[in-house]
């Protein structure tokens, strides 16, 4: 029986072994990387300890989410989601007037590359740019409070905004291109059989307004139809310039996985955005749907290309600007171009030709080397210190290599370059090292985005999430110490440092300029004009001031609602049931809403954001009377007589029976009696609140 | 010794002038006192499970502020005691806030008094006059704290028992831990009624021109 066991075991182990061997080295060192040393130190490498917190952000884009999502490092916890393109009830996001202005006619957008605004080539902490390459937009997310305060778009000129947002060195630009090419301007038809003739692509810079980070469509750059992918701005030498990956300089425009794969190699816009800044200032441009666009045909000096191979996808600028690294994609190796080279090739002209009269720069004159990292090579990221990371989509892991400069020993035998791998779960599209696009990278950690999760987490059904990793690259072998999953879907990722950013945690009552806001409890109050009625509400713990709101059906309803906190984590939310509507304020924050009246009725509003012990107790009523049949009790401030939101009486007590008060009950329990504007009670309270210190509570709170 | 000798020596000593020391000790007096108005007497701080940080209320002869960004702990402060119907505490409301400098002054004013006349009686009369003044204060203050603790709202959310927020030392209230101490301003000033004392003390015996 022991022997028959022990043959088992030996011809398990055998069997082990020859899968290993036969199938993947992956899973050997993985079995081997699960002892429990292995494990404790990875785990205590990552753990952040309740009350502690992580040392740097990592702002994933969301996908076709619409969203961005906040992590922490090294912990790698979800902490909090940015809605941007995509409604978000939880943050009340798209459902006030001013967000769902901001989306406009889109209920999503496809965010794929987060980048930081930057001053001298570092992150500066204010701006988080994202792009939507579904609807060709941009998006500002301001750092101070975390929150989308522009989308810009849908840029004219400009389909399919996949190459897209780059920042320049001091944030003067994002620099975005287009992934599909269209007849220009857009709403032109043309048979896509015409492809080459009438279609075009763009490469757009949009102007960032260093104070305000106010963003705005700049000029662009006419192209031909290639599919530009990626890109990456210059720094250093390389300061002034962009560069961009595009497939299918076939110019194919059906079947693309075949058509658009024939050459071995596709051009990489090369793009002198400084000299085309200047170009447009000197009158060159000519104006498409408003913008001006340059013709890089007839202006020369501001587009270039390289062929580069194969269907390259990603291109990234190392740390010091000299070093370009190219994602072959469809070939095993990453091609590294010196631009010190390309700029000598390029001020020399040492041309291979033209196509469309823009120069190709000779692909051997500027070339250093081409890294055989493996298969399918996406994304490279730096660590400042000399060493290259890349994404193998098909190999499905990460390889790090080494910058030139080269020995000849490694000339001659470039596998020489690679230093180390270690295997993703699975196929990693992205990856992102914090801080590789700047000139000063943090280095220390790496994270994977992986496409596919495969079943390595617990069985959620057929929608699956993606897989992250996260991998310290402080060492000279990388080691994989954490896995985690996202809803879908990140391409692309920026990691920042906690201490470069300072966020508020409450919006400062100094700092709200809306004309609706109301701070205190005299200024509230339903006025109604015409058939426009208006409501200016307070929400504190635990009461909306008024509770009552009164319209009629045909009556325009605009409701404002000021979160009168200043204590962060105060937020309070306006839901309306059956209404479709959930506005959340954070402290010291308005919002507003309109609506058109058209269904009566009683729709209670309450706090959707638990606030206090007495949440449950923070509703109010809308109340939708028909035409013509107003409540006798509803409250108007602003009609002659009308009773006051004045000194209120708590005529309910805790257990909802009514309790004493001086004044009559009548269908409407917070009107008090009714009071002239003019009143000298009036105005003494009003002096009153006037002489008191800043103190929405005194005002809020109810008196005996 | 008979009554008469008694209240003779009483007489001698209120009239033995102050010498340079004494004097000297009283305009330091005078000037800690004056310095002492730009801090705060008192600091109550509060800390809860929420509130890890805690809220702080200082106390200053003339004003009350809140801690935080804008003097925020405040007005938090009152959002919560809304709950147990406790009345708002804002400035306007402490009556002594307006005469408390004043009387300072007036202090002030009898330590230059003293300097300048220079007479044991002139500082005995100083030194009744800035005791009562300190004890009323503080007397005051509690029953600041008492009145505050024990007209709540009957119709708050939340009934609790009348009581008096601690005016020196730690003390749980609900889910609060207040924590109520004197501050640098109040610190200053007990050192000036020591300079006083100490003034006396250096002339006891200082002897007549």
């Amino acid at each position: 029986m022991i022997k028959k066991e022990n043959e088992m075991k030996t011809k398990l182990l055998f069997a082990g072994t020859v899968a290993c061997a036969a199938f993947s080295l992956t899973s050997c060192f993985e079995s081997s990387s699960t002892n429990k040393g292995y494990r404790a130190a990875n785990a205590s490498a990552t753990y952040v300890a309740p009350g502690e917190k992580d040392e740097y952000y990592l702002f994933y884009s969301g996908g076709h989410s619409g969203q961005v999502f906040v992590a922490g490092i090294p912990s790698m916890r979800h902490i909090t989601t940015i809605p941007v393109f995509s409604p978000y009830s939880g943050t009340g996001y798209g459902y006030d007037e001013e967000s769902k202005k901001m989306l406009g006619q889109y209920t999503w957008g496809d965010v794929h590359h987060p980048a930081l605004s930057q001053t001298q080539s570092k992150y500066d902490g204010r701006w988080l740019f994202v792009n939507d390459n579904a609807n060709n937009r941009v998006a500002r997310i301001d750092l101070r409070d975390f929150k989308t305060h522009q989308i810009l778009g849908p840029i004219p000129n400009s389909m399919g905004n996949h190459g897209s947002s780059f920042v320049t060195e001091n944030t003067e630009y994002l620099l975005v291109a287009t992934r599909f090419s269209v007849p220009l301007p857009k709403g032109r038809v043309a048979d896509p059989n015409d492809y080459p003739k009438e279609f075009n692509g763009m490469v757009s810079a949009i102007k960032v307004d260093p104070q305000t980070g106010n963003m705005s469509v700049a000029w662009q750059i006419l192209t031909p139809p290639f599919d530009w992918d990626l890109a990456s701005t210059g720094k250093g030498p390389s300061s002034g310039w962009a560069f961009w990956t595009s497939y299918n300089s076939e110019m194919a425009h059906d079947v693309l996985e075949v058509n658009s794969t024939q050459m071995d190699r596709d051009y990489s816009a090369i793009v002198n955005w400084r000299a085309a800044e200047q170009a447009v200032a000197q009158g060159k441009a000519q104006e498409m749907a408003g913008v001006p666009v340059l013709d890089p045909a007839k202006v020369p000096g501001i587009l270039y290309f390289l062929p580069i191979g194969k269907s390259p996808h990603g291109v990234d600028t190392d740390p010091t600007g000299k070093w370009l690294a190219y994602g072959g994609k469809l070939q095993p190796s990453v091609t590294v171009v010196n631009f010190e080279k390309l700029k000598a090739a390029i001020d020399n002209k040492t041309f291979s030709g033209e196509v469309r009269g823009i120069p190709v720069v000779k692909y051997e004159a500027v070339v250093e080397g081409e890294v055989p990292v493996g298969l399918g090579p996406l994304h490279t990221q730096f660590d400042g210190v000399g060493n290259a990371y890349t994404s193998l989509f098909i190999d499905s892991n990460i390889t790090k290599w080494k910058l030139p400069p080269w020995s000849d020993d490694e000339r001659k035998d470039m596998t020489k370059t690679v230093l180390d791998k270690v295997p993703t779960h699975y196929s990693t599209g992205h990856l992102v090292v914090a801080g590789s696009d700047t000139a000063h990278p943090y280095g220390k950690w790496l994270v994977a985005m992986n496409k596919l999760s495969a079943g390595r987490h617990i069985n959620v059904g057929p929608s699956q999430p993606e897989s992250s990793q996260l991998i310290d690259i402080t060492g000279a072998k990388m080691k994989m110490v954490y896995e985690t999953y996202t809803e879908a879907e990140p391409h692309f990722a920026q990691i920042l440092k906690v201490s470069d950013v300072q966020p508020i945690e409450a919006y400062p009552k100094q700092e709200n300029h809306d004309p609706n806001a109301v701070w205190d409890k005299a200024q509230t109050g339903v006025t109604r004009n015409g058939n426009k009625v208006e409501a200016k509400v307070i929400a504190i713990r635990s009461r909306f001031i008024p509770d009552r709101i009164d319209a009629q059906v045909g009556d325009d309803l605009t409701i404002h609602v000021t979160n009168v906190e200043q204590t962060r984590d105060m937020i309070h939310g306006f839901g309306v049931v059956e209404n479709n509507i959930n506005m959340v304020m954070d402290p010291g924050e308005t919002k507003t809403l309109h609506m058109k009246v058209t269904k009566p009725g009683v729709f209670p509003f309450y706090c959707t954001n638990f606030c206090s012990a007495l949440h449950q107790e923070m509703q109010g009523y809308l109340v939708f009377a028909n035409t013509g049949q107003p409540m006798p009790g509803a409250v108007y401030t602003n009609t002659p007589g009308a009773p006051q939101p004045g000194p209120t009486i708590p005529s309910v007590d805790t257990k909802g029976t009514a309790t004493e008060s001086p004044v009559p009950a009548t269908e409407n329990p917070e009107a008090g009696p009714p009071i002239p504007p003019a009143s000298p009670n009036a105005a003494s309270s009003a002096s009153s609140n006037a002489s008191a210190p800043a103190s929405p509570a005194e005002s809020a709170s109810p008196q005996p | 010794m008979n009554i008469s000798e008694l209240l003779r020596r009483e007489f001698r000593f209120l009239s033995r002038p102050l010498n340079l020391r004494s004097r000297l000790l009283l305009l330091a007096a005078a000037i800690t006192i004056a310095v002492s108005l730009f801090f705060p007497l008192w600091r109550m701080h509060l800390v809860a499970p929420q509130y890890s940080d805690g809220l702080d209320l200082y106390i200053y002869t003339y004003k009350i502020v809140g801690g935080g960004l804008n003097g925020q702990h405040l007005n938090e402060i009152n959002g919560l005691n809304h709950y147990i119907g406790m009345k708002p505490i804002q400035q306007a409301d402490f009556l002594e806030m307006r005469w408390m400098p004043f009387v300072f002054g007036l202090i002030i004013l009898m330590i230059l008094r003293s300097i300048v006349f220079g007479s044991m009686g002139n500082l005995v009369d100083l030194f009744a006059v800035y005791c009562y003044f300190g004890i009323f204060s503080i007397a005051s203050f509690w029953y600041r704290l008492y009145t505050y603790g024990h007209n709540l709202d009957p119709h708050a959310p939340v009934r609790i028992k009348p009581f008096t927020p601690l005016l020196i030392g730690v003390k749980q209230i609900a889910n609060f831990r207040e924590y109520s101490f004197p501050q640098l301003g109040a610190i200053l000033l007990c050192a000036s009624v020591l300079m006083i004392m100490l003034a006396g003390w250096f002339s006891r015996k200082e002897p007549f021109a």
